[in-house]
């Protein structure tokens, strides 16, 4: 014996949105431990070339960054439009690289210096004079560990 | 007099935790860095360079690019798209060709005495080359001993390289050992 509602007489009860600050609370949770800020501001433009045989770079506490490539417009003035080094948040030279590389050594620990890596992030435009003299200073200061950084991507030839 | 103190009012809990997650959503960078590692040669003080350490010409494979991003293999112009399978038959050396990497037997965990080929893959590059053509050609060079790899592991255990444990692959490792050598740096085209 069905039973039949006779019209839409009954009211749809309001639906409780006492759980959603739970929900968004998970949501916030999720981005603030998978966030990763900004390390630095960069002040030259960078585009990585893609690579399709790569690996992940573990540990980014023992990595550090240098970056390379043309100066963004607002600093071609000063700066010209030749392809220059950026350590941390300021232009470097060539021979800045062993005392960045030793101050980010003090930050670390003693015991995990030979795992600390080199990446470079590196213009695709860029001459390869420039990245050789950092990596032969590099090798002077025994940071034998590097990381040439790419995007993940099929290249066409 | 115990007054009853009022319910703190939690409708404006979710505005909070919305601001804060919109703060986050737009900081955060979910891209994780990722690249191709290499480990550079120590340094090697000026006086002791020399070209004594001979090695057969054919265990090296030489692979020049020129400041007009023009490879050159063994002393032919080749285009970057056929450098892979160059680089895959002179590793690998199948039929045992005599211009080919001649091959050693080693002892190898889980292969017993298995042919070693001797290769060794000679980078040089101008000053004036571009990064993105270098980075080319070291993936390329990569992707070759990683095809190898993959293959041999396929055939041996029927599994991806990667997903081999770790004794499995530094055998395949010593088998095919990444042996990419960079010269140490000349400038053949002068300045820039």
């Amino acid at each position: 014996m069905g039973k039949f509602r006779d019209g839409g007489k009954k009211e749809v009860p309001a639906i409780s949105t006492s759980s959603l600050p739970d929900v968004v609370y998970m949501l916030l949770f999720f981005f603030m431990v998978s966030t990763t800020m900004k390390e630095v501001d960069l002040k030259i433009g960078v585009n990585v070339p893609m690579a399709s045989e790569i690996k992940k770079l573990e540990k980014k506490s023992l990595v550090s960054y240098i970056y390379i490539g043309k100066p963004k417009d607002k600093f071609a003035k000063a700066y010209g439009t030749e392809p220059r080094i950026q350590l941390n948040d300021q232009f470097a030279e060539v021979k800045d690289i062993p005392d960045y590389i030793s101050a980010e050594r003090q930050q670390r620990d003693e015991k995990e210096i030979p795992l600390m890596t080199t990446s470079l992030k590196v213009d695709e435009n860029t001459k390869m004079g420039i990245v050789t003299d950092v990596k032969q200073e590099l090798r002077k200061v025994s940071a034998l560990k590097i990381n040439y950084s790419t995007k993940k991507g099929v290249r066409r030839y | 007099m115990a007054r009853k103190t009022p319910d703190i009012p939690s409708a404006s809990l979710a505005d909070t935790a919305f601001m804060m997650l919109i703060f986050f959503l737009v900081s955060t960078t979910m891209d994780t860095d990722a690249g191709i590692s290499r480990t550079l040669p120590q340094p090697v003080p000026k006086e002791e360079i020399n070209d004594d350490q001979k090695i057969k010409e054919r265990n090296v494979l030489i692979v020049l690019i020129n400041k007009n991003d023009q490879l050159m293999v063994e002393g032919e112009p080749m285009h970057i798209s056929e450098l892979k399978k160059k680089a895959k038959e002179f590793i690998e050396n199948p039929a045992d060709d005599p211009s080919l990497p001649e091959k050693s037997v080693k002892e190898i965990p889980f292969f017993g005495d298995y042919p070693v080929s001797k290769q060794v893959i000679s980078l040089q590059n101008d000053r004036g080359t571009s990064y993105g053509l270098y980075v080319q050609v070291q993936d390329e060079l990569a992707a070759a001993y990683n095809e190898l790899r993959n293959e041999l592991s396929q055939k041996k255990w029927g599994k991806r390289y990667d997903d081999l444990d770790k004794e499995q692959q530094d055998a395949i490792k010593k088998i095919y050992p990444l042996a990419i050598s960079e010269a140490e740096p000349k400038n053949y085209g002068g300045n820039k």
